[in-house]
């Protein structure tokens, strides 16, 4: 399908191939290349020297030519040291309710990270204790990976190293929240890369929140993936807020498998970095699921963000739901990309997908790549895009009652955004969402 | 919205043979308008001279000249596309109309040059023909939002939240709006009714001074006419005036007006008592038809 054209190289992509490559070769020496996870790293580094950076060539980064933003190649962040980490913990979210696991520019901070407060039936390990310990769980780092080649998520497998592997057992209905929080602190800019890989026993429920920030104004580049597993009967909540400084790249990847009548309800808000792109791979394993995808992104200045999404309805009776909002300013770029394929078996598959966006001025920008790819012939599937502007009629209304121009358009980008925000169902985390985007519209509003 | 005042004020009224014919009947029209008396009485809420106001390249108001004394309601009838709603969107501040020529004020302020969000905190509100619906901001933080929006231009306190439900309480049962309709984005899945009821409640929480009604009796059955007219009539007051536009006299049976105003091709062209409606009613639009000239 793609041109196999390859341009010359970038000095990003020679600096990457160089890093990697050092660290292989160093991991090497160790002796920690063998087995499979070594693999992985391998194949990863081969596919990186043959495709490169994802680009407009490709696809499915049309949109997001990561060859043509990426211009170098920070270096790798090291350990953090303990005032590092009592500064990121200082800046992540504060979600008061949750267990806080925190990774302070791609490495996890053991100390600073709240493991004894995780709730009972829920158990966490970093990833390098669990290689240690050969956990089944790090045998699933992996296995959810897309067959095709992912760039972002190439980089991400090459780079393993830091993460870390969580498990709910069966049946367990987790007390509260557990916050994934990454910061990057750093005044200087790094890189970081993190690998989790959550495994939510069958009939087990549990909330999940990551949230992304970090210094303002550096130039850092943050890469995320996680592979998360669904048990049978099982429901996950999944809250993401992306509020990186606005000089960064935030590469997300999610990965996850639905057993049969599982639940997964993913939110991410996305206000941060310059340049951002985050992958969903959904794949149904069992009848009777129910997978809901939303979210709302709100940009100004020359910030771009690309959702991306790949929902596999592999097997019948399964049930998705997407719906994005997507609120430009200024020259703001924004891309939504969802596929849903409908294989031949999955009959009665019930999947809708709706991306909606507002332009605020004339300079910002909306692509909408909605596919679907259908084999079955007993489905019921939907998808739709709009690209507006404020209503004038709804505006009038609001400023003949004597709201000021800037309030009313806040109420009605509020109003606009509110319609995904609903679907969150923990209400503190629905509401710490709700001051964010206000924070948002006010900064943009003054 | 782009304006020009004063600019080639030609006073055009009185050029075409409206003015100051005692005869009665579509030929032979009166002008200008309005009972002497309450002239001298009270001082001029609203004046209107001249005013000419365009839609793109459509001129809709041409030399429209009109005076609302402070207390009074008055009524304007006319038939379709004589320019009745555009002079309510033109005095609230529609940005797609255009004053191409002569003045407006309110208690003697120019209200043409202010952002409608101005107008309304100087106390001018229109009820709409058609009210919007706004999917997502709830009623109940619209009015609050709204309350305080022009608290905050007034340079006065905003209102605090028990006081706000108090007063909400208090207003709302009149009027039939319910718990439900309070809750639900502003006027989402409201009937005709309820959303003409809707405005009237804005319109007490907000105490305007000039209550300008757009055809506030269209798509009303009888009932929710009185309801309506109950709630607009307790508004009226001495420091209040009021526009009141209709196509029928059927509203006026409730909302009884001071002064009515006949409005044709974009100007006033015949005013007197609340009598005229009643003639209206019996004569029909139909000699306004024609040309007057």
């Amino acid at each position: 399908m793609n041109i196999p054209v390859r341009p010359a190289r970038t000095p990003a992509e020679d600096a990457i191939a160089a890093t990697l490559q050092a660290r292989l070769a160093v991991a090497a020496g160790q002796g920690d290349l063998d087995g499979r996870l070594g693999e992985l790293s391998a194949d990863a580094l081969e596919a990186f020297r043959a495709h490169g950076l994802p680009n407009r060539r490709v696809e499915e980064w049309k949109y997001t030519d990561l060859r043509a933003a990426v211009r170098d190649f920070p270096p790798l962040a090291g350990s953090p040291g303990t005032a590092a980490e009592a500064e990121a913990a200082s800046q992540a979210l504060d979600v008061p309710h949750a267990a806080r696991l925190l990774f302070v520019s791609g490495a996890l901070a053991r100390g600073a990270s709240d493991f004894a407060g995780l709730p009972a039936g829920v158990s966490a390990l970093p990833l390098d204790a669990a290689k240690a310990a050969h956990d089944p769980l790090v045998d699933r780092i992996g296995s959810l990976q897309p067959d095709r080649y992912d760039g972002a998520l190439a980089l991400n497998t090459g780079f393993l190293g830091e993460g870390l592997v969580m498990k709910v057992d069966a049946g367990t209905r987790a007390a509260k929240p557990v916050h994934l929080a990454y910061v990057f602190p750093a005044e200087e800019a790094v890189a970081g890369f993190t690998r989790t890989v959550v495994v939510v026993g069958d009939g087990a429920e549990l909330t999940l929140v990551e949230s992304f920030t970090g210094r303002e104004g550096v130039a850092y580049q943050a890469n995320h993936a996680m592979e998360l597993v669904v048990g049978d009967g099982a429901t996950v909540n999944l809250v993401r807020l992306q509020e990186e400084g606005a000089a960064a790249l935030h590469l997300g990847t999610l990965m996850v498998e639905l057993g049969r009548a599982a639940k997964l309800n993913v939110f991410s808000l996305v206000q941060g970095a310059a340049l951002s792109r985050h992958s969903v791979y959904g794949r149904f394993q069992g009848t009777g699921t129910n997978l809901g995808v939303r979210g709302a992104t709100l940009l100004k200045g020359r910030q771009h963000a690309d959702t991306t999404m790949f929902i596999d309805h592999a097997v019948a009776g399964c049930e998705s739901r997407e719906l994005f909002k997507t609120v430009l300013s200024d020259e703001a770029h924004g891309v939504f990309q969802g596929k849903i394929v409908v294989r031949r078996d999955a009959q009665k598959t019930d999947g809708r997908m709706m991306s909606q966006s507002l332009l605020l001025s004339d300079g910002a920008e909306m692509d909408n790549k909605p596919e679907l790819e259908i084999f079955a012939d007993d489905v019921q599937c939907g998808h739709g895009a709009t690209v507006g502007t404020l209503d004038d009629k709804m505006l009038f209304y609001l400023r003949s009652r004597g709201l000021p121009l800037k309030e009313a358009e806040r109420l009605l980008i509020q109003a606009f955004v509110g319609e995904a925000v609903e679907f969150v169902e923990d209400e503190a985390l629905r509401e710490i969402l709700i001051a964010r985007m206000v924070a948002w519209l006010e900064k943009r509003a003054a | 919205m782009r304006q020009r005042h004063g600019v080639d004020a030609r006073h055009k009224a009185g050029h075409d043979g409206f003015q100051n014919d005692a005869g009665r009947g579509p030929a032979a029209l009166t002008f200008p308008p309005g009972p002497a008396v309450a002239h001298q009485r009270t001082q001029h809420m609203l004046e209107i001279k001249n005013l000419h106001a365009r839609i793109g390249d459509n001129e809709i108001l041409k030399g429209l000249t009109l005076t609302v004394p402070t207390g009074e309601v008055h009524a304007i009838m006319g038939p379709n596309g004589s320019g009745k709603s555009t002079l309510s969107y033109v005095l609230s501040g529609k940005p797609d109309y255009e004053v191409t020529e002569g003045t407006a004020t309110f208690n003697g302020q120019d209200i043409l040059s202010l952002a409608p969000e101005e107008r309304a905190a100087a106390g001018v509100f229109l009820a709409f023909q058609y009210p919007i619906e706004i999917p997502g901001v709830a009623n109940m933080q619209f009015l609050r939002a709204a309350m305080n929006a022009q608290k905050k231009a007034r340079g006065e306190e905003e209102i605090s939240t028990p006081d706000f439900l108090k007063l909400v309480r208090a207003k709302a049962p009149d009027l039939g709006i319910t718990q439900d309709m309070l809750r639900r984005g502003v006027n989402v899945g409201f009937s005709g009714g309820e959303k003409k009821r809707n405005e009237i409640l804005q319109m007490a929480l907000l105490e305007p001074k000039l209550c300008i009604l757009d055809e506030t009796d269209s798509g009303l059955d009888i009932d929710a006419l009185k309801v309506v007219a109950q709630g607009v009539n307790a508004l009226r007051a001495p420091d209040r005036a009021m526009l009141v536009i209709t196509h029928y006299q059927r509203l006026l049976d409730h909302i009884v007006p001071d002064v009515v105003h006949v409005m044709h091709k974009g100007r006033i062209v015949r005013s007197g008592g609340a009598e005229l409606a009643l003639e209206l009613e019996e004569s029909g639009y139909a000699a306004y038809g024609q040309d007057a000239a």
